[in-house]
């Protein structure tokens, strides 16, 4: 047998794909193989990470959940849900809120997990905790109010304005 | 200090002094990953997005305090190709940022720590401990962070933790890697059923020099995969928990194939080290695959009046970036084995 890209030399290489249920054979000789790439079907950066990651994202992005954001871009720098598919990077800090929703499967799966235990910025830190406080002290202030405590309401309700100027 | 110095040095002074446990393991880094809030990421950054990290580095070193080592700032495009090869051949600098000519490496004189600025991600903080040292590299790493972080905002999530320009490393933003000499494993062909079983933990284990599983001078580097979910604590525990068996695997190791083989195994490393000290050709892989032959003698006991930190630094000296530079000229791959057999015929002899 002959290649059938060349019609020169034999075909000493036989493929067979399959893509999308449809079979299609070829056979090619080393040099017409090597030229079509065919010799070796994965290119050298195949396995790379964000190769690798951009095929695991595209695999959820055709799950229902995440067709919601398909639509969607970043308000801040323009990224794109496709973007973020194509690349599996952020364009910057904010599509993380841009694409909550569609980052929670693409993290579990990634690291069997969507929550950060480890180290907080020290004046994060901070905020975070001011930020709980004033939480807990609105629920206490809800409270008070439907208990109709209205003296200790006022008192947590300054206590509470003075926090929310702090952070 | 100009950048000379550390192109003329192999190894690092901050990896001279041996580590524990530095048998099996060379050396350990932690990376961690920070991106300033505001600053928009790798992808979509423009020329003064770059230059805006820089200044914001260059802000906080005016605030540096005691405890923090005096670091260095070298711009890319200052540095020649060659010499951005070297630094990539000391492990001081990626691949990638090789390539960005808005980045920026910080160093201390010593080498313990690298910051690599406008990389992936604006801010990569790197300590380098010699051994097996997590918890050091650790700690002064994060001692760096808080500093910088007293005058930067890094991109931060209450839930995700740090941002960062992948999601592969959201969350502690840490890479935490050992760099091991696994000889024995190899030869004892243990190490094809070692490697799917630390991938299994969330781990990950590949060669340090050559490409794909091919681990030329049995160099492999252990890392975590894991950034979420996970605190640095727990992620340094389990890894040095896996390192340490490792560590273990391989002494048995080097122990039963000097009983096994006895002899056989004597005599593949003594014509490892002729070679080194005759041969008048000798490839890269060449050279790694009898220097490691070599290393494992010293330490079999097989070997004396030869160090394992002169064989370290031939490690790195060896390298075609390192070659180049030593000889003060571009060399072609033939010209490159014959310069590598020659020093190593007189570091040797």
């Amino acid at each position: 047998m002959l290649c059938e890209n060349c019609g020169k030399r034999p075909a000493t290489f036989h493929f067979t794909k399959i893509v999308n249920g449809q079979k299609t054979e070829m056979h090619l000789c080393e040099e017409c193989a090597r030229e079509k790439g065919e010799l070796l079907p994965m290119s050298k950066d195949a396995f790379s990470i964000h190769h690798l990651l951009s095929g695991m994202m595209h695999d959820l992005s055709q799950r229902p959940a995440a067709s919601s954001g398909e639509r969607l871009s970043c308000p801040s720098c323009g990224w794109t849900y496709e973007d973020l598919i194509q690349t599996s990077r952020f364009g910057c800090s904010e599509c993380y809120d841009t694409f909550r929703a569609q980052l929670r499967p693409i993290f579990r799966r990634l690291h069997g997990s969507e929550a950060h235990t480890g180290k907080v910025p020290r004046r994060g830190e901070e905020r975070l905790s001011k930020r709980r406080k004033i939480e807990a002290l609105k629920k206490e202030l809800e409270q008070k109010i439907a208990e109709e405590a209205f003296e200790e309401a006022a008192k947590l309700r300054d206590k509470l304005r003075a926090l929310e100027k702090e952070a | 200090m100009g950048i000379e110095t550390f192109l003329t040095r192999p190894l690092a002074p901050a990896l001279e002094r041996g580590g524990r446990d530095d048998d099996v393991v060379m050396s350990t880094r932690i990376r961690l990953a920070r991106n300033i809030d505001g600053v928009p990421f790798e992808l979509k950054m423009s020329d003064s997005d770059q230059k805006a990290v820089l200044k914001a580095f260059e802000h906080a070193q005016t605030r540096r305090p005691n405890d923090v080592p005096e670091l260095i700032l070298f711009r890319m495009r200052d540095l020649s190709p060659l010499v951005r090869a070297v630094l990539v051949e000391k492990h001081l600098i990626s691949p990638d940022l090789m390539e960005k000519e808005g980045g920026a490496v910080v160093l201390s004189d010593d080498e313990m720590v690298s910051v690599m600025l406008n990389e992936e991600d604006h801010v990569r903080l790197q300590v380098f401990r010699p051994g097996l040292d997590l918890s050091g590299a650790y700690a002064l790493s994060s001692r760096i962070d808080d500093w910088l972080e007293e005058t930067i905002d890094w991109a931060f999530d209450e839930t995700l933790g740090y941002k960062t320009s992948c999601p592969t490393n959201t969350g502690t933003g840490m890479r935490a890697s050992v760099m091991m000499h696994l000889p024995g494993l190899v030869m004892a062909k243990r190490i094809q059923a070692l490697i799917p079983a630390i991938q299994k933990v969330g781990l990950t284990v590949r060669g340090v020099y050559g490409e794909g599983s091919e681990a030329e001078g049995g160099v492999f580097q252990i890392s975590n995969q894991v950034t979420l979910g996970l605190s640095e604590g727990e992620i340094l525990e389990n890894l040095e928990g896996i390192v340490r068996q490792v560590i273990e695997h391989e002494r048995m190791s080097r122990e039963m194939l000097k009983q096994s083989l006895g002899v056989a195994l004597e005599d593949r490393i003594f014509r490892s080290l002729g070679t080194l000290r005759y041969a008048r050709s000798l490839s890269s892989k060449e050279a790694l695959t009898r220097l490691s032959d070599v290393l494992l003698g010293v330490y079999l006991g097989y070997i004396e009046g030869l160090s394992a930190k002169k064989l370290s630094a031939l490690w790195v000296s060896i390298r075609p970036g390192f070659l180049q530079y030593t000889a003060g000229k571009s060399l072609d791959a033939g010209a490159r084995d014959m310069a590598r057999a020659r020093l190593l015929r007189e570091a040797l002899r």
